[in-house]
């Protein structure tokens, strides 16, 4: 029933990258395709400069740990089109033996922190990310508190200045 | 780093030490107004590099909501920005309505468009006001605080019990409907303090050859890099960029109200100080065209999945006591999905991003806080400007780190 409103974006996406791109969905109204995550660089930098969609805005990055399924993580993206006024949400699964996705930062300078977060909360590697440290937690800080098998009472020292 | 190789070969022109000087700013600082830090590189009083820091107030808002109930959850986001606390639970109750395919009722609506204009207000109260301490201006905090205080007094407190942690809103409407008189005061309170304090200010400020050239040109930011560095709100308007959530989407009830979306030129310090003075100014507007069309009704849904039934109900009925106990011990019962539900608050785009796999409580939230990353961009704000100028631009930019470590 949802395929008679398909939207432009997904069409666009479908057109140009064919069986890269997993599924699309827009329940709930919101537009939404999983990719590849070889083909992420691409997909993103394809959404942003094309005339028709103008994906200039990326407006948040996260990562959802779906604990017991192959691949175990997704990682999210929100994007934004000043121009058209639409939205769209892009999907990547990553799985837990080789947490690996390419940076976005090429495409936003404003994914920056996002992807360290995501390698904070979940440990999500981000290739060719300039500076992928902890930005919430602590250097010092052992695992990544968001992912499902991190129990939610563990208590970790907390520290003092650095030395 | 341009500034960096020009400051080492004039220091070395006159014999001086090269080295930068690291300083260390926050976490507790009174220009950071919250537990922020930076570590700024300077050469001479120029930063040449800006490492943000925070962190210090991360009280694991996503990891805890994983294991209360929707509507538990509401109270958590009170925690985000708690200077206009109400925006974070309209935008939140907003998002699980989505997903559960929830229309509030008329009402409903325009209370959350009052609520949240209030709230904008205030918010950007605040901003300016220890925006302005910061640099001196010490008499308009006071002319903004007075009426934040009597917003507080004569409206949020009425209406939800407290002064920062409301908690107002439900899944499918509101706790409670306004009390009595609200709508009285609440015009009483735009004409007597709110729209005198911003004559008050805007005749300190708007056209102060001191205050002008003190902000004009610190902090810009064209409107390029804003985009792409994802600023959103006054921030990004101030650059000449018109994005306005309540224009451009409409949600609620904003599409039925005749304002006007102010934007700046140059994005600095002078034009976001400019831009918030006009946002208040529309946000009295919308809310005095709200209070002139409130319809009566119901501000809660009738639907037994999610409202709760009244307490006579529950005490005489055992269906509804059932309903009450299963909506209390469990939760409201949300469909499977994902959905992303975006609101103009007073800072830019907050979103929240929600999956749930059924059940009475989210399988994760994630939010968008709009302080993120415009804290991000301070670098590039800052750098290449006088160290006096952060403290201005941090004001200008207004960090709350409530949501921004979340």
């Amino acid at each position: 029933m949802a395929e008679e409103r398909k939207s432009v974006a997904l069409e666009k996406l479908v057109g140009r990258f064919g069986g890269d791109i997993v599924s699309t969905h827009s329940e709930f109204g919101d537009d939404t395709a999983l990719v590849r995550r070889e083909k992420i660089v691409e997909v993103c930098t394809f959404l942003r400069d094309d005339p028709d969609l103008v994906f200039d805005f990326a407006m948040d990055l996260t990562c959802v740990d779906y604990l017991g399924e192959e691949p175990r993580f997704e990682v999210v993206y929100h994007l934004y089109s000043l121009a058209k006024k639409r939205r769209v949400r892009i999907k990547a699964r990553v799985p837990e033996e080789d947490p690996v996705i390419d940076t976005v930062i090429p495409v936003w300078v404003g994914m920056d922190w996002y992807e360290r977060e995501a390698y904070d909360m979940y440990g999500i590697v981000f290739r060719n990310h300039p500076n992928l440290k902890r930005i919430l937690m602590y250097d010092q800080f052992v695992g990544h508190p968001l992912r499902k098998d991190y129990p939610k009472a563990r208590r970790q020292p907390t520290i003092g200045p650095e030395e | 780093m341009t500034e960096g190789v020009a400051y080492r070969k004039e220091a070395e022109a006159l014999d001086m030490q090269a080295e930068p000087m690291i300083l260390n700013i926050g976490p507790s600082h009174p220009a950071t107004h919250a537990t922020l830090r930076f570590i700024a590189e300077l050469g001479g009083e120029t930063i040449l590099k800006l490492t943000p820091e925070f962190g210090y107030l991360h009280r694991c808002f996503e990891k805890e909501s994983e294991s209360h109930t929707w509507t538990q959850v509401v109270t958590y986001t009170d925690r985000l920005n708690y200077v206009s606390p109400l925006m974070n639970n309209v935008g939140y109750a907003m998002a699980v309505e989505k997903l559960c395919g929830i229309d509030v009722t008329e009402r409903c609506q325009y209370i959350r468009v009052i609520i949240s204009e209030f709230s904008r207000i205030i918010d950007h109260m605040v901003c300016i006001g220890t925006n302005m301490v910061d640099l001196g201006a010490l008499t308009n905090f006071w002319y903004f605080w007075k009426p934040r205080e009597e917003v507080y007094m004569h409206l949020i407190e009425p209406l939800t019990g407290t002064r920062l942690t409301t908690g107002y809103t439900r899944i499918g409407g509101m706790a409670w409907d306004l009390p009595d008189g609200w709508e009285e005061k609440a015009r009483g309170v735009i004409k007597n303090v709110i729209l005198p304090a911003i004559a008050d200010v805007n005749a300190l400020l708007t056209k102060n050859r001191i205050f002008i050239e003190r902000t004009m040109g610190v902090g810009p930011i064209t409107p390029k890099e804003a985009i792409a560095r994802g600023f959103t709100g006054p921030c990004l308007r101030a650059a000449g960029v018109p994005l306005d959530l309540r224009k451009d989407e409409g949600y609620l009830v904003y599409d039925r109200f005749d304002f006007d979306v102010p934007i700046g030129e140059q994005g600095d310090t002078c034009d976001r100080y400019m831009v918030r003075m006009e946002e208040m100014r529309q946000s009295v507007r919308i809310i005095e065209q709200a209070l002139e069309r409130l319809p009566g009704g119901p501000v809660n849904i009738d639907d037994p999945r999610f409202g709760l039934p009244s307490k006579q109900e529950v005490y005489t009925n055992i269906e509804a006591l059932m309903n009450h106990f299963k909506h209390i011990m469990d939760g409201v019962q949300v469909p499977v999905g994902e959905v992303y539900s975006a609101t103009e608050a007073a800072n830019g785009e907050l979103g929240y991003y929600i999956v749930s796999k059924g059940g009475g409580g989210p399988y994760k939230i994630k939010v968008r806080p709009p302080c993120f990353p415009l804290f991000q961009g301070m670098p590039h704000l800052c750098e290449g400007g006088m160290i006096a100028d952060l403290v201005a631009v941090l004001g200008s930019v207004n960090i709350i780190a409530g949501e921004l470590d979340r």
